[in-house]
């Protein structure tokens, strides 16, 4: 499988490791050169060298999303810092690309609850964040 | 509501035109409530508009339910940040079904996303301005006025030079490329009328056409010189 991933921060770097250790193809894009460097914590060798790709460049520029392959993606995640930017390619990748698996990460649960119902494919952290704290704390308070 | 002609608008950004769109609106009889994300810009900006601003980030969905959202008649996207127009105006569009959005578009290589999403009308200030620079320059040769892309239609504005191959010839003589039509032309003295089939065509005219798109060049080159037929 050929997955981009757009973001490249300790999310999108630690996903791209691990697809790549799966021996998938992994291409990486971020406006920051500087992004590289997450992508080679724990690796032995540089990202390249394991097989990896990565782009300078802001995901709203077809050239740049043309560059890192997305032609040839079989798979699309938007996990850059901003969820509208997310939310935008997200549906840049599926509408004027298809690509045929995009998942978005959206930080407001309220923003991904709409665009889940709408067709995009969400992970909402915070969300999951909220039922293990309740959980944690329901249960906790339950055994003491 | 409904009542009158005062609409309720909602403006997203209080930069120089967020706020100064407010101004307008409100001073032609609309409500107006501006969303501004940015703490000292709001302080600013609200010591004016008071009551109708208020701090938030317009693209979270309880921010611009607590607006009203619901009743608006119009949302109207000014952030600096394209991405943020766009969810803001498709939210708008889609989720709360308002009536009428318009965007801005703050990088015209956007535009294409604009539309991939469906969001329009939208305003480039810098399309605009290269559109007054065209005008300002006639040798650049061929003008757009007006695009109408779901009518297939456009018009067009064009200089003829003095070496026109069209100056002097009768407009009823003239066989335009099939797909367009001569709507108007300028004259220095005359300004502008509508040509009959007897109008001679001056070099130093400026003639308007509306025609099918991708006709442009052959346009070009059908008004244009016969030296430089391929434009």
């Amino acid at each position: 499988m050929f997955v981009l991933i757009v973001g490249c921060g300790r999310v999108g770097s630690s996903v791209a490791r691990n697809m790549l250790r799966e021996g998938h193809e992994v291409s990486c894009l971020d406006e920051d050169p500087e992004a590289h460097a997450r992508l080679e914590v724990n690796l032995d060798r540089s990202w390249e060298d394991s097989g990896g790709q990565f782009t300078v460049g802001t995901a709203l520029e077809e050239e740049a999303l043309t560059a890192a392959g997305i032609e040839r993606a079989d798979a699309f995640i938007a996990s850059t810092d901003g969820d509208n930017t997310n939310i935008v390619i997200a549906q840049i990748a599926k509408r004027r690309f298809n690509v045929p698996t995009v998942i978005a990460r959206i930080l407001d649960p309220l923003r991904a609850e709409w665009y889940e119902k709408q067709g995009v494919n969400t992970i909402c952290p915070t969300r999951v964040a909220i039922e293990m704290l309740e959980k944690e704390v329901l249960e906790a308070a339950g055994t003491s | 509501m409904g009542e009158g002609s005062g609409k309720y608008i909602i403006i997203a950004g209080a930069g120089k035109v967020g706020w100064n769109l407010a101004r307008e609106l409100i001073d032609k009889g609309h409500e107006v409530t501006v969303i501004e994300d940015n703490r000292n810009r709001y302080g600013t900006v609200e010591q004016e508009l008071e009551h109708n601003i208020q701090y938030g980030d317009a693209s979270e969905l309880w921010v611009l339910e607590r607006a009203g959202i619901s009743r608006a008649d119009m949302v109207i996207a000014v952030t600096g940040d394209d991405e943020d127009n766009m969810l803001i105006c498709q939210v708008a569009k889609e989720k709360y079904l308002v009536d009428r959005i318009i965007a801005r578009v703050n990088n015209p290589r956007n535009r294409p996303h604009f539309e991939l999403l469906g969001i329009k009308p939208y305003v480039s200030a810098t399309d605009l301005i290269l559109r007054l620079l065209e005008h300002e320059v006639p040798d650049y040769g061929l003008v757009h006025l007006l695009d109408l892309p779901e009518e297939r239609l456009e018009i067009i504005e064009m200089m003829l030079g003095d070496d026109s191959r069209v100056a002097g010839k009768r407009v009823g003589d003239l066989s335009m490329p099939e797909g367009s039509l001569l709507i108007s032309i300028l004259r220095e003295g005359l300004g502008g009328f509508v040509p009959t089939p007897d109008t001679v065509l001056e070099a130093g005219d400026e003639v308007l056409a509306v025609l099918d798109p991708g006709l442009e060049e052959e346009l070009k080159s059908f008004f244009g010189s016969d030296g430089n037929s391929a434009g």
